[in-house]
């Protein structure tokens, strides 16, 4: 083997850790502002990642029956409506269910597992047990050869790009906007946003929302990597909850480096032993150095 | 006589005494074996749901891994009994006889070093309480000396979950892959499989229940178990009246993973197999939801609940397991919004106040009081939980 076949092979291992980066730290993102942010332990992040993916799947379905001439055109009007949908399906849980248990993380935790289980029987319900996949436009499909040997999916590209786009669009809201001015407020001290005259019960509702309508972009950024099943949602929901905590809660910082560091290590091991066993050592990894570190890669400075 | 009788209402022996008379008389009198076998099946979930108790209710702190010492204590269990029947005599058709199927199967050719001690009944014994307390021990005493609580821990607790369900399911060679050790069929030479043995089986459990339960009262009556009250409640002011927080946490949850591996190692002898899907994080939360459906501060609720959510599980995967998830997620949500203190809460602030309503006339004809306020008894159990200060509040079987 030479060693351009080495380092092209290196390449593609490293890449396809940047897919599943792209996928983590979507999850990450939106468990990032509702888990390190407001505090919430949302166990049916997943299920809102879902509700993403069959999004796309219903648009791809639709316009394949109705008009196929749009086939190529479809895809970001789905992503839009994935996350108008998971923010709408969002916003009605924070009112039904949440809002009522911000005393209580642990009850929380245990009403929105329910909940997911709930919405995962509504999915196979509605979809049925098999798993889906959409017709994705020609656009996506394909590889980009910059050399010879060496084969960068387009897909994994674009959700890539789409993962970089919404990072940067979270942060600038975060840091630069009256919203985030708001939910940074709140979360500072919650009697004193009050005081000031912020509604704080309407910055929560909308926080919760945005974090589930952000997980719903997950979901479209899902679908161009592997197919959806009325399950595919929690089998993210623990490696989601550990890269928000790995990164130290309340730091966007943190969660994208540990999205990045969780998955390189995943894909890398995956080069050098069976899945199962990388999954293992990547987990391990973690809980050990959360043993050892447990406020996290980035501690934020919030006093709670 | 009146201190015992004080004692006897305080101590909840009552509640406890129904349930042994439940479990070890009324059930096998009216069931077959097979559904008495399958209720002892439930039971081994109870003792998880006990030790969740233990943890949760008492210690405030929730873990989602209690899988993992179920499943650590039932495997163990399954060890000695898979070696037990893979002797070289019934695997001689193996191209390595004396080593189980599964080995065999993925070209293991001899047995690996950290089975041995499996071939001997008290070590296998000991490990199944051991083993779990053990790794119960090195997570919290990490955890809790760092002051890492609460949420952090649920999450550590179910990274662990999946840490050892991959791990069992990677590692098919030596574990037995999803699949699970199965054909177990002996233990020192008694069929387990037969109809009497699954009686004695059931018996056993049920005596190690019982004996759990009184366990663990004994505990949260002793000063002990207020202290696991004062510190869920006001941890700091526990920590700063000199005691050791960290240890009195690690102590619960050490306590709560050697029960849990012991009803593990129950469910193994009477359903005579191990697998994966009783590990992972599922399983785990769904037996968090016992302890909650029953109260999280009753030892004897929790029975109730195992015995009833999973009542509810076989009934409607039968008849209508489409309606189960969505039942199961209703209970989920019910419990928490409506009913934080589970059955027993339900009991405690329904059920009694109406019995006291209906003894009152008998007891004082001539009652001057309205009949609507319930006399004052007195024991401290039936006094209502509003009058009782913050820290103490449900304190009862």
């Amino acid at each position: 083997m030479s060693f351009d076949e080495i380092y092209n092979i290196a390449l593609m291992q490293g890449f396809a850790g940047l897919s599943l980066f792209s996928v983590l730290l979507l999850m990450g993102l939106g468990l990032a502002i509702i888990f390190g942010q407001m505090g919430v332990i949302n166990m049916a992040h997943g299920e809102f990642m879902t509700i993403g993916a069959y999004t796309i799947f219903m648009f791809s379905s639709l316009t394949e029956t109705y008009a196929p001439g749009l086939m190529q055109a479809y895809f970001p009007v789905a992503i839009l409506a994935a996350f108008v949908i998971a923010f709408g399906f969002g916003w009605l849980t924070e009112w039904a269910l949440i809002r009522h248990l911000y005393k209580r993380p642990l009850d929380t935790l245990l009403a929105t597992w329910g909940l997911s289980l709930g919405m995962q029987q509504v999915f196979r319900s509605t979809f049925g047990p098999k798993e889906v996949s959409p017709t994705l436009p020609d656009w996506l499909m394909g590889s980009w050869s910059p050399s010879e040997g060496l084969d960068i999916p387009i897909n994994g590209l674009f959700v890539l790009a789409l993962t970089l786009l919404v990072t940067g669009g979270v942060l600038l809201a975060l840091y630069k906007s009256r919203w985030g001015l708001r939910v940074r407020a709140t979360v500072a001290n919650r009697a004193m946003a009050n005081a000031t005259g912020i509604n704080t019960k309407r910055t929560d509702r909308l926080t919760y929302a945005i974090g589930c309508g952000i997980a719903g972009v997950a979901g479209a950024a899902f679908t161009t990597i592997g197919s959806t099943g009325p399950t595919s949602g929690s089998l993210y929901i623990v490696d989601a909850f550990l890269v928000v905590t790995f990164g130290g809660a309340g730091s966007l910082l943190g969660t994208v480096a540990s999205a990045f560091g969780i998955a390189q290590t995943q894909s890398i091991s995956e080069f050098f032993m069976t899945g199962s066993m990388a999954k293992v050592l990547t987990l391990l990894l973690i809980v050990t150095i959360l043993m050892i570190r447990p406020q996290g890669l980035f501690a934020s400075k919030i006093r709670r | 006589m009146d201190a015992f009788k004080s004692w006897i209402a305080r101590s909840g022996t009552g509640s406890i005494l129904l349930l042994a008379l439940l479990i070890v008389v009324v059930f096998p009198l009216t069931m077959d074996i097979f559904r008495l076998n399958l209720v002892g099946k439930y039971l081994t979930y109870a003792f998880v749901a006990v030790g969740l108790v233990m943890l949760w209710g008492y210690g405030g702190i929730l873990s989602l891994g209690q899988g993992v010492f179920f499943g650590l204590g039932g495997y163990m269990m399954a060890m000695f009994l898979k070696l037990e029947a893979s002797d070289p005599e019934a695997t001689k058709i193996q191209s390595t006889p004396g080593i189980p199927d599964f080995m065999d199967w993925n070209q293991l050719t001899e047995l690996p070093l950290w089975w041995e001690p499996f071939r001997h009944l008290p070590l296998a014994l000991i490990a199944v309480v051991a083993v779990p307390m053990v790794l119960a021990f090195i997570i919290s005493f990490a955890m809790f000396k760092r002051r890492v609580g609460g949420v952090y821990f649920a999450i550590i607790t179910q990274a662990v979950a999946l840490i050892l369900t991959v791990l069992i399911i990677g590692q098919q060679g030596y574990t037995g892959g999803v699949n699970g050790i199965t054909d177990l069929r002996t233990l020192l030479g008694w069929d387990i499989r037969s109809d009497s043995a699954k009686y004695v089986l059931y018996f056993v459990n049920a005596g190690l229940l019982i004996g759990v339960i009184a366990l663990c009262r004994w505990i949260q009556m002793s000063k002990l178990g207020t202290l696991l009250l004062a510190m869920r409640d006001k941890e700091d002011r526990v920590r700063f009246s000199g005691y050791d927080v960290a240890m009195f946490k690690v102590f619960a949850f050490v306590l709560a993973a050697g029960i849990s591996a012991i009803g593990g190692a129950m469910f193994t002898l009477q359903v005579g197999f191990m697998s994966p899907s009783f590990v992972g994080i599922v399983p785990s939360i769904e037996m968090v939801i016992f302890a909650a459906v029953g109260g999280r501060m009753s030892l004897v609720g929790a029975v109730y609940g195992a015995l009833l959510v999973n009542f509810g599980k076989t009934y409607f995967s039968e008849s209508a397991p489409d309606l189960w998830l969505f039942l199961m997620a209703a209970l989920f949500i019910g419990v928490v919004l409506a009913f934080p203190n589970g059955l027993a809460g339900l009991y405690e602030s329904h059920v009694k106040p109406w019995f006291a309503r209906r003894k009152a006339p008998k007891a004082a004809p001539a009652a001057v009081e309205p009949p609507a306020a319930p006399p004052p008894s007195p024991s401290q159990k039936s006094a209502p939980p509003a009058a009782l200060p913050g820290g103490v509040q449900g304190q009862s079987a």
